[in-house]
């Protein structure tokens, strides 16, 4: 205790947004296993059906300190972060009958809904969008799509991974901060046409790693 | 030209496309297969980022605050459309559905001579000018060129320019390098959908006349 007390008050006060805590306990806590997926899936299922208050604190308590991260990495401030979080969790909960673990993973659904509530609220513009409901796209998922479609997310996550940092890069910069390739590129100071390769580069790997599983 | 398809799916799957190309985009997925397919792998994408980032701790109150809010919130029954006639639902695509609250007979229709005729949609983003363009089979646009990029998406029909032929769900994106007088092909009108992000200019003689008409 003293031991400790003694290294904060040498070396430089810790961030207040940092937690001071071991980074692999904090990994262990961001990475989602499948069976740990499966269960949140449940959770919508739960929802869909009975309108089960537990399942949605539950998935509330995984999914808005995440949907908060993401708001933020795309220039919110915290408070206009956590209310774009309110109403992401409050879509989950309308919407859930219409989540289908066979077409999108769970964090691929919850994505959207917070890209279009970002859209919305953060840079107030119409995004035009094609209607799940249309009965003019009708792409039927194989009947085992719903497994192989759990074991191409996982493995998504492990190809993004091993991306080389600057293809990485151009990716989380347009998920995490909306930015399309033509801003990317004036913000990296790096030429469109190295932008436009680096992101079909990426795709390209992932399309190979995991396309064929995908629905 | 269609290389830039896949790089506007990218910003489109990222939320970075503003309405204009946006619409764009959705119709060319509301027509095409291969497109929503790899909408599917791009979005994800962006979920497999999105589970693996770093959890922000939220306020204490906020899930109490949440939870206040979820009853009486009315169950979600798909997008909020217009009642519209059975003849534009079969003609233009659901993203399209909106722009034409009144159906393809209740928009303004300014003629080009006989064989071409174009409605302007109100996109709410000031920057774009979208129209639906109806071209009489075997007849053309006139020859012109633009200062940014025309997105065209064919909803029926086809055409073709001095760049190929494109077919109903075809996506042509010409930026200011092209001069092109696109024609419908004989036997069948060709509607589309054309998103201009900046004046287009007629280069013809009957161009100069034409020119002042084409506003934002």
């Amino acid at each position: 205790m003293t031991q400790q007390a003694a290294i904060s008050t040498i070396g430089p006060a810790p961030a207040p947004w940092r937690r001071t805590g071991s980074k692999r306990r904090m990994q262990q806590r961001t990475v989602t296993s499948p069976e740990q997926a499966r269960r949140l899936e449940a959770l919508v299922g739960r929802i869909a059906c009975q309108r089960d208050r537990g399942a949605f604190i539950e998935l509330f308590q995984h999914f808005a300190p995440r949907l908060k991260a993401f708001m933020m990495r795309g220039g919110a401030d915290p408070e206009t972060a956590e209310e774009i979080v309110q109403e992401a969790m409050i879509t989950v909960w309308n919407k859930a009958e219409q989540f289908d673990p066979a077409r999108a993973a769970l964090s691929t659904w919850i994505f959207t809904i917070a890209r279009n509530k970002r859209i919305d609220m953060l840079r107030r513009q119409v995004r035009p969008e094609i209607d799940p409901l249309d009965i003019a796209i009708d792409d039927e998922p194989s009947p085992d799509a719903r497994m192989a479609l759990a074991q191409a997310s996982a493995d998504l996550r492990g190809s993004i991974a091993l991306l080389p940092a600057d293809q990485r890069q151009v990716l989380m910069l347009a998920f995490f901060e909306d930015k399309s390739h033509g801003v990317i590129s004036v913000e990296l100071g790096l030429p469109l046409g190295t932008v436009k390769s680096r992101i079909r580069l990426a795709l390209a790997r992932l399309r190979g790693m995991i396309g064929e599983h995908l629905p | 030209m269609t290389a830039d398809l896949d790089l506007l799916l990218m910003d489109y799957a990222s939320g970075a496309l503003p309405e204009g190309p946006a619409l764009a985009a959705a119709t060319k997925l509301a027509l095409d297969p291969a497109a929503r397919a790899e909408m599917r792998l791009l979005e994800a994408t962006g979920g497999a980022l999105f589970a693996g980032v770093e959890p922000e701790a939220v306020s204490e109150d906020l899930l109490a605050a949440t939870l206040d809010r979820l009853d009486g919130a009315p169950a979600w029954t798909g997008f909020a459309s217009p009642p519209l006639d059975a003849e534009t639902r079969r003609l233009l695509p659901a993203p399209l559905w909106r722009y034409v609250p009144k159906g393809l007979d209740g928009l303004q229709w300014e003629r080009w001579g006989n064989n071409v005729r174009e409605a302007v949609l109100p996109v709410a983003d000031r920057r774009y000018r979208a129209t639906l363009l109806h071209v009489r089979g075997g007849h053309g646009v006139l020859h012109h060129t633009h200062e940014g990029l025309e997105y065209t998406v064919v909803l029926s029909g086809s055409f073709h320019d001095e760049t190929g032929q494109y077919r109903a769900g075809s996506f042509q994106i010409c930026d200011g390098s092209v001069r092109h007088r696109p024609i419908a092909d004989k036997g069948e009108d060709c509607l589309c959908l054309t998103v201009l992000d900046a004046p287009m200019h007629f280069t013809g003689l009957m161009g100069r006349f034409i020119n002042p008409k084409v506003r934002f």
